[in-house]
């Protein structure tokens, strides 16, 4: 039986790509807190996972600068947060304690998912060697 | 799609805050200097936000950076005060006040500083993350 490090990486590793895309996106909305007509997005992690679990998605080869990109997704993971309180005023839907809240629990899954990967690595490292160091 | 992109979108904000900051401590400084005519006096200043979708739309990068469009001049009327014996007195006996009003500009110096400790702790968390990504499968 040959050994498939991409079976054993696969999930975890797809986790942590979720995770990373996740925390640009409270980023951005952090970093844009108080710019007027700015929407607050976040990335809904269970379909994200699903998509890149199965690669759904195709993107286009681009033979010349000049064509247009061209990606489908079966479902678009990116989605605007829906607002708990009516506009304040400026049309900016970022609520700052919020997204530094999903911030921080984006981030200790993210080292969650790489003690697992960790271990993953750990336990391939002693099979490798034989238990022996 | 990585961690950069993180760091970048946190130094983006980082740098919109300062700016902001700055044209507070601008406006806060003028908000006593008088002159003599209309045009020459100092007015409030305040900069324009916007979110970068260029770079979001060619799924370069899924957060968004904040930019500084520019800087504008707030159209508020001017505080104009009779004051004959003023050394900057116009012809008429008038001094010219900024539009500047200070509270307005505390609270607005409160939530830029905020704003930019929360880019600072987004950075200092990537940073730690990126840490253990590079200690990733080391040690026994």
């Amino acid at each position: 039986m040959a050994i498939s490090l991409d079976k054993l990486m696969g999930f975890h590793h797809k986790a942590l790509q979720v995770r990373t895309e996740r925390m640009e996106v409270i980023a951005g909305n952090l970093a844009n807190a108080n710019t007027p007509g700015y929407k607050a997005k976040d990335i809904d992690f269970q379909q994200a996972m699903k998509s890149a679990q199965f690669n759904q998605s195709h993107n286009l080869t681009r033979t010349h600068e000049g064509h247009i990109k061209g990606s489908m997704k079966a479902v678009d993971d990116l989605q605007f947060r829906t607002p708990n309180q009516p506009d304040t005023g400026d049309g900016n839907t970022v609520d700052v304690q919020i997204e530094r809240n999903t911030f921080l629990d984006n981030g200790l899954r993210y080292q969650a998912g790489m003690e697992f990967l960790n271990g993953k690595i750990k336990g391939m490292k002693k099979a490798i060697s034989g238990g022996q160091q | 799609m990585s961690l950069f992109n993180v760091m970048d979108i946190a130094s983006t904000g980082m740098s919109a805050q300062s700016i902001r900051l700055n044209t507070t401590a601008s406006n806060v400084a003028n908000a006593n200097s008088v002159s003599s005519s209309y045009e020459d006096t100092y007015k409030a200043r305040h900069p324009v936000f916007a979110a970068e979708m260029q770079r979001a739309s060619q799924e370069q990068s899924a957060g968004s950076r904040v930019n500084v469009l520019g800087v504008v001049e707030s159209t508020k009327p001017l505080q104009i005060e009779y004051s004959p014996g003023h050394p900057m007195a116009d012809g008429d006996g008038y001094i010219y006040k900024p539009n500047v009003n200070v509270v307005e500009e505390m609270a607005d110096m409160m939530s830029a500083s905020k704003a930019y400790e929360t880019n600072v702790q987004v950075a200092d968390t990537t940073k730690r993350i990126f840490r253990n990504v590079l200690r990733l499968g080391q040690g026994s």
